[in-house]
């Protein structure tokens, strides 16, 4: 369903994408590892066009994903930021009806709101936190309303980038067990980025890992720990012997 | 040679921020023309950009227009000219002092919030956020602010020109013993409609400059607390500069004929 071929993008000299080849196919969940600043984020902010690659090609569905109605494209896809990204001036309900209450998707307030309190209650928060301002709630709450936006308008691909960083054992616990039911319950493909091997473990149907600006292993969750590359296991035991340098 | 190589290099950067400055403005004015277009948060920054400057403008004027009369009285008294002060005070302050103090006063207040918040916005994904909920950072951010610099600034000129000539007029009647029916005659009389529409039309387009340049240092901040903070400053510094440069090629169109 995403295809990236020979995916580039460089920050003046930092190379930071050096020709990715990666398949996610329809209904699948993978998960992308790798050590902070390998180019996660960018990687997904390609596919959504947020950051035009330097060459290579990205199709969605067999289509050029930088040509055709990019509104069309959006409304396809849900995305749950790093850091939330929630807007703070706007309390938690217009946050997560963003998209229900303007553009194509658009519909009548009230409509909106309860599909709003609804996708809250979805990931485990209360209707009284709907009138509240982001700032007011904790990482966890935020994460978690920044959750019930992405998943809103009920989209068909869903991006997940970092979605435990920051967060105590037991609430990443509670948001990778919320992942998989709701990519599960939807039937979305996913892609999410994590260094934390618990996601990895409850999220992903496929696994691939990013190093130098290539996947260097992509292949079912099951094999990721019988795996011979030497990158791979290094970080899934999360040694600082091995072929990754400590020091970046 | 490496003098003239700084010069050279500090020109050319300079005239690469003047275009993608006008590209910017452009952009702005092509999103105007095309729907959506934001009510609510046109009607937000009507508020924050007009109301909540009212006080502002209105200390400044009023002191300005104060000091005007004292000086006036001053120098005229120097060649027996002290009756002029309603004159001078009211054609100093429509023409030229009003609209550039109001400017000078939107740009600290008004341009500096823009840049800080749409910077913060862009550091932390917001505006990337933006864009993935299918709503155009111009149209949803940058339409609105100034659309509303627009049409409100120059209306806080118009406040800002009578509060001045209200500070000369205390000040005259009651400290130099200007008679207050003849001073509010010989204001009346004097100004004449070129005046304040000059005024006003010096308001709309420094309202839009400040507003622009909130919204394209913001929309172009570099990374981190740093970002927003080097946002916040070229964007009050750039709005102030090209606010007076604008002032004084208006001057000379409105009034060298
Ligand atoms: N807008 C940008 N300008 C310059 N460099 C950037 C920009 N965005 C990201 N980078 C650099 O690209 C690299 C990858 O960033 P990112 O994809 O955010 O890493 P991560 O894998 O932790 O998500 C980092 O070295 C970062 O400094
Ligand atoms: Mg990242």
């Amino acid at each position: 369903m995403i295809r990236l071929t020979d995916v580039k993008k460089s920050f003046g000299s930092n190379h930071v994408l050096r020709g990715i080849n990666l398949h996610v196919p329809k209904g699948e969940s993978m998960v992308v590892i790798g050590g902070s600043g390998t180019g996660k984020s960018i990687l997904i902010k390609s596919v959504l066009g947020l950051v035009t690659p330097d060459a290579g090609t990205i199709e969605v569905d067999g289509k050029d994903a930088t040509k055709g109605d990019r509104d069309a494209f959006l409304a396809r896809f849900g995305m749950l930021f790093q850091g939330g990204a929630l807007f703070d001036s706007l309390p938690v309900w217009q946050n997560v009806s963003f998209r229900l209450m303007r553009g194509a998707l658009k519909r009548p307030k009230e409509e909106a709101r309860e599909i709003a309190i609804e996708k809250l209650r979805r990931v485990g928060l209360k209707p009284d936190v709907a009138d509240r301002l982001p700032a007011e709630l904790s990482g966890g709450m935020q994460k978690r309303v920044g959750l019930a936006r992405a998943i809103a308008a009920d989209p068909e691909i869903i991006f997940f980038d970092e979605p435990t960083t920051g967060l105590d054992p037991i609430m990443s616990g509670v948001i990778n067990d919320l992942i998989r039911e709701i990519v599960t319950e939807m039937g979305a493909t996913t892609m999410t980025i994590t260094h934390d091997m618990s996601s990895v473990r409850t999220i992903a149907d496929k696994v691939a890992m990013l190093h130098d600006g290539v996947i260097q292993w992509t292949g079912p969750v099951g094999e990721m720990d019988s795996a011979d590359d030497p990158y791979l296991n290094q970080f899934v035991r999360g040694s600082a012997e091995g072929p990754i340098e400590s020091v970046r | 040679m490496s003098t003239i190589a700084a010069i050279g290099a500090a020109t050319l950067a300079m005239l690469a921020a003047i275009g993608r400055i006008t590209i910017f403005a452009g952009q702005t004015a092509s999103h105007v023309l095309r729907p959506p277009f934001y009510f609510k948060e046109f009607a937000q920054q009507l508020l924050q950009i007009g109301y909540f400057s009212l006080p502002v403008v209105g200390l400044t004027t009023i002191f300005t227009g104060g000091a005007l009369a004292l000086q006036i009285y001053a120098g005229g008294a120097r060649f027996n000219a002290e009756a002029v002060v309603p004159q001078i005070v009211a054609i100093g302050m429509v023409r030229e002092l009003g609209p550039v103090l109001v400017g000078l006063m939107i740009a600290a207040r008004v341009t500096s919030s823009i840049a800080a918040e749409i910077a913060t916005m862009k550091v932390t994904e917001q505006l990337d956020a933006l864009v993935t909920l299918s709503t155009h950072p111009m149209k949803y951010l940058t339409v609105p602010r100034v659309l509303a610099a627009l049409i409100v600034v120059p209306l806080l000129t118009g406040v800002g020109d009578i509060i001045g000539i209200l500070g000369g007029f205390l000040v005259a009647t009651k400290t130099l013993g200007f008679n207050e029916a003849a001073y509010l005659q010989n204001t009346a009389d004097f100004l004449q409609l070129s005046d304040i529409l000059s005024s006003l039309a010096k308001g709309a387009v420094f309202g839009v400059i400040a507003a622009l340049m909130g919204c394209y240092y913001g929309m172009n901040s570099g990374r981190g607390a740093q970002g927003v903070g080097a946002a916040t400053k070229a964007s009050v510094q750039a709005a102030a500069i090209l606010i007076l440069a604008a002032n004084f090629i208006l001057t000379g169109v409105f009034f060298s004929a």
